[in-house]
């Protein structure tokens, strides 16, 4: 019989969902320090709230790049952010009919906005609103 | 020999006995325990946000009108200050996930525990910095 090598890291999950989640939270985290930093960078430094308007978001959104990596950015932080709900949750709700009420709420926005963020990002057509083609490069 | 004891997530306050700040008075927290604290509440601070953008970027499909009226309340000075604190949160927690990322599968990094904890501090300093001056340059202009 074989003894495991003790880790000296922390503990982890030994199996099951909570292992998955555990190497989700820590996958999904390196993804997003490149994709949340882009982002940053590129909407709150290089350009501001003072540039950035609707016609911001069609011009950016005529390319597939920009709208696959917003949309990969939106599944991962939702995910990511959620899962750290759930194991806040998990810390501090105790009694057993509010975990029921708290972990249905999570689940139910965690449902919600991952359509509404999907549908926001995949769906969007600018010439839905005739606005003037050329004036968006497109 | 002490024995330590290996929690499986960072330890919080919850391990500990508290009987408001009092209890705290004197007591200088192992490095791992404001890091662990502000991780926790940057993230849930940055998903309350992402939760907000997904309702505003959702109207972008709704027309110009209906966005852009949206957009004074991102224009307010108020939410601008807010805006240069997510930022601040998003570097803050990338920063410390690398550490937590480093911790858990690096078998010498609990040697280097108050390091690290250094290491989080310069890294968010170098991005934060820059990044703000930009932000209130743009913000007073």
């Amino acid at each position: 019989m074989s003894i495991p090598r003790r880790r000296a890291g922390r503990e982890r999950p030994s199996g099951g969902f909570e292992l998955y989640s555990w190497y989700f939270f820590r996958i999904s985290g390196l993804l997003l320090i490149f994709l949340a930093v882009t982002h940053v960078v590129i909407m709150h430094v290089v350009n501001t709230v003072d540039e950035i308007d609707w016609q911001f978001v069609a011009d950016r959104w005529a390319s597939p790049f920009w709208r696959a990596f917003d949309w990969l950015m939106l599944i991962l932080a939702l995910l990511h952010g959620l899962n750290g709900a759930r194991l806040s949750i998990d810390d501090y709700v105790r009694s057993r009919s509010w975990r029921v009420f708290a972990y249905s709420l999570l689940w139910t926005t965690a449902l919600v906005f991952l359509v509404i963020g999907s549908i926001a990002v995949l769906t969007f057509n600018p010439d839905a609103f005739g606005v003037d083609a050329s004036a968006t490069g497109s | 020999m002490k024995t330590r004891l290996v929690p499986t997530r960072e330890p919080g306050p919850a391990t500990l006995s508290t009987r408001g700040f009092v209890a705290y008075r004197g007591y200088r927290p192992p490095p791992g325990m404001l890091s662990w604290a502000l991780h926790r509440i940057t993230g849930l601070g940055v998903l309350l946000f992402l939760l907000l953008h997904i309702v505003d970027i959702f109207l972008v499909g709704y027309g110009p009108e209906v966005f852009d009226e949206l957009l004074f309340l991102y224009r307010h000075p108020v939410f601008r200050i807010g805006e240069i604190i997510l930022v601040g949160a998003v570097y803050y927690h990338a920063a410390n996930g690398v550490r937590i990322i480093l911790i858990d599968f690096w078998d010498k990094a609990a040697r280097y525990e108050r390091e690290l904890l250094y290491g989080v501090i310069a890294v968010f300093l170098a991005g934060f910095i820059p990044t703000a001056v930009l932000m209130v340059r743009a913000m007073i202009r």
